[in-house]
């Protein structure tokens, strides 16, 4: 398939190669239509959010009121901290215009004057190219005050990071904005109602927005035959792990996993054994060997083995991997990045952490594997943010998954520990 | 405190929100990039020029990982450990570091010239191992990659 994002041609994210292969003539059609719509034809396209939540669009957009006499705010979604995601990179490295001009066209669509792209702290160099590129942009008269001649105008302005993965949930990158500590906001009010500064706001993420010219220049029913009926469209597939070629792909939506890691990744490193994939970013359930076959890159396949396409970062897991080790580590990211509002993660994600890294030391209990499953239970659900849920669901999942591997260790230590006390002739101390 | 031209810098940030207060993120950022860390005394200025509590621009500089809240080495060795690098043989970058410069995570040593810290997801992980030194990224490191890596540092 020909790629629409990550274009083959050279140069590609300077502004004049842009233009001369149809750059930014989704926005001079868009201006001509009106903002309804632009909105509808979105709607008719099946563009869910890429962020990980899967939100149609054109629904979230539609949300924006109408005949508010308030600012209006887009913000864009750059924050990029689920591990195993790295694709909004690709964009703000090959292909900046695209996104520009996406959402100038969401900015028109729901009356936004201000843009906020949230980008992480950490992504200074593609921050510089992002900048750039928007320089450029206005240069050409394409942003700010009437643009292409119209009595539409928008400010696109870059904010920056500072190193919390929780500001990639759309509340608390708001507060961010302000200014302030990354703490999630209680919803209702949503943000189209009371978002940045109490004023109507929408949140989008990087790559959903870069789909948008596709869809206003080639209409909404062609989006909409693309790929998986339940999740349309263009995917970027992020691939890491043990495979031969990780990367970002660019491929419709519903992609056979089998065939994304042997074909499109190249298979497992040093011809070893599948073990397990984690399909959307670390915070979706896992997914066994043995479950991989036949499973697609859409909500209905995945929902099967109760995970999710998330953001559609897969991580692959050769036969070699140590699960215990790796949900030890996975637990630690949680807790450490929980923001502490709320008891149930900030306390659950640290006795799940010192459980599973007592485990993995040889300490375990045989108790610890229920008392996980536990903790992750009243955990989910029980929070302000779906950070509760993301911790929950990869320990909860890798525990019932992998059971016999948490047991192979907890075991193993009662057996080391028969075996010595076997081997003193008595006691030296007694354990209290 | 600042410089006549942070000041500028300053100014103009605070012209990109309706609100002054939400120029924290963007005006540390720019304290940091001279100093290498964040005083209590920059906090202190800060919040005089953006007319915020003092408590509020401490709370605000302590919740994100970024900024230093104490000095750091010349060079910071930031070694991403999450899933995809820890498959990828991020314990060994780590174990190397330790091996060659004689520090742990958290560290300084005692030339000030390396600290090496553990990081979350950096978003380079289809290029794992990776190690951010200062703002730039060293993607797909080996360990001869990082040996020659430190010692153009050194």
């Amino acid at each position: 398939m020909e790629r629409l994002i990550l274009r083959d041609i050279p140069n590609f994210h300077r502004i004049d190669v842009y233009e001369v292969n149809g750059g930014y003539a989704a926005l001079r059609k868009a201006l001509a239509m009106s903002p309804a719509e632009v909105i509808n034809v979105v709607k008719k396209s099946g563009l869910r959010g890429r962020g990980g939540a899967a939100f149609p669009t054109g629904l979230k957009w539609s949300f924006m009121p109408k005949d508010s006499s308030k600012p209006k705010y887009l913000v864009v979604n750059g924050d990029e901290g689920e591990p195993g995601t790295f694709k909004d990179r690709m964009i703000f490295e090959k292909n900046p215009h695209q996104l520009i001009e996406g959402t100038l066209i969401a900015a028109y669509a729901m009356g936004a004057q201000t843009v906020y792209i949230y980008i992480r702290g950490e992504y200074l160099k593609w921050i510089n190219l992002l900048q750039t590129a928007i320089d450029d942009a206005y240069a050409r008269g394409y942003a700010g005050r009437s643009i292409l001649g119209s009595n539409f105008g928008t400010e696109i302005v870059i904010h920056r990071g500072a190193g919390a993965y929780i500001c990639g949930e759309e509340s608390s990158l708001m507060n961010s904005i302000e200014g302030q500590r990354g703490y999630p906001r209680v919803r209702p009010p949503f943000p189209a109602q009371y978002g940045l500064w109490g004023n109507p706001t929408t949140i989008n993420n990087v790559e959903t927005l870069t789909n948008v010219p596709l869809i206003i220049e080639r209409g909404g029913e062609w989006y909409a035959s693309l790929g998986a009926p339940a999740l349309p469209g263009i995917l970027l597939y992020g691939i890491s792990g043990q495979v031969n070629r990780p990367g970002v792909y660019e491929l419709p939506t519903g992609m056979l996993l089998t065939e994304l890691i042997s074909d499109v990744a190249g298979g497992v490193r040093g011809g070893k054994k599948l073990k397990a994939v984690i399909p959307g970013g670390l915070s979706v359930p896992v997914v066994r060997a043995d479950e991989v076959e036949g499973l697609r890159m859409e909500p209905e396949s995945l929902k099967t083995v109760g995970s999710m396409v998330g953001t559609a970062g897969i991580i692959v897991m050769d036969e070699e991997t140590d699960v215990v080790k790796v949900t030890a580590r996975i637990a630690s990211f949680y807790h450490h990045e929980s923001c502490g509002q709320c008891t149930p993660c900030r306390e659950g994600t640290g006795w799940m952490a010192k459980i599973l890294h007592r485990i993995e030391r040889g300490e375990g209990r045989p108790e610890d594997l229920d008392l996980l499953v536990d903790i992750a239970n009243n955990i989910e659900g029980n929070t302000i943010c779906a950070l509760g849920d993301a911790a929950a669901w990869p320990v909860r999942a890798m525990v019932r998954k992998f059971r016999d591997e948490f047991e192979a260790y907890i075991g193993r230590t009662r057996i080391v520990e028969r075996a010595l006390s076997s081997a003193l002739p008595e006691p030296l101390t007694v354990k209290g | 405190m600042f410089t006549e031209q942070e000041l500028a810098a300053i100014e103009a940030i605070m012209s990109k929100y309706p609100d002054p207060k939400a120029a924290l993120l963007p005006v540390l950022w720019l304290a940091q990039a001279k100093r290498g860390w964040i005083s209590e005394e920059v906090m202190r200025e800060v919040a005089k020029i953006l007319g915020l509590p003092p408590s509020d621009v401490l709370g605000v500089t302590t919740f994100y990982t970024m900024y230093n809240k104490k000095p750091v080495g010349k060079y910071h060795l930031q070694v991403c450990t999450n899933i995809s690098c820890q498959l990828m043989g991020a314990e060994t970058v780590v174990g190397r570091i330790r091996e060659k410069l004689k520090i742990g995570p958290g560290e300084t040593t005692p030339d000030g010239k390396f600290t090496l810290s553990e990081v979350e997801c950096l978003g380079s992980c289809g290029t794992a191992p990776v190690m951010q030194v200062n703002d730039d990224y060293h993607e797909a490191l080996t360990p001869a990659k990082l040996d020659s890596l430190l010692e153009s540092l050194a």
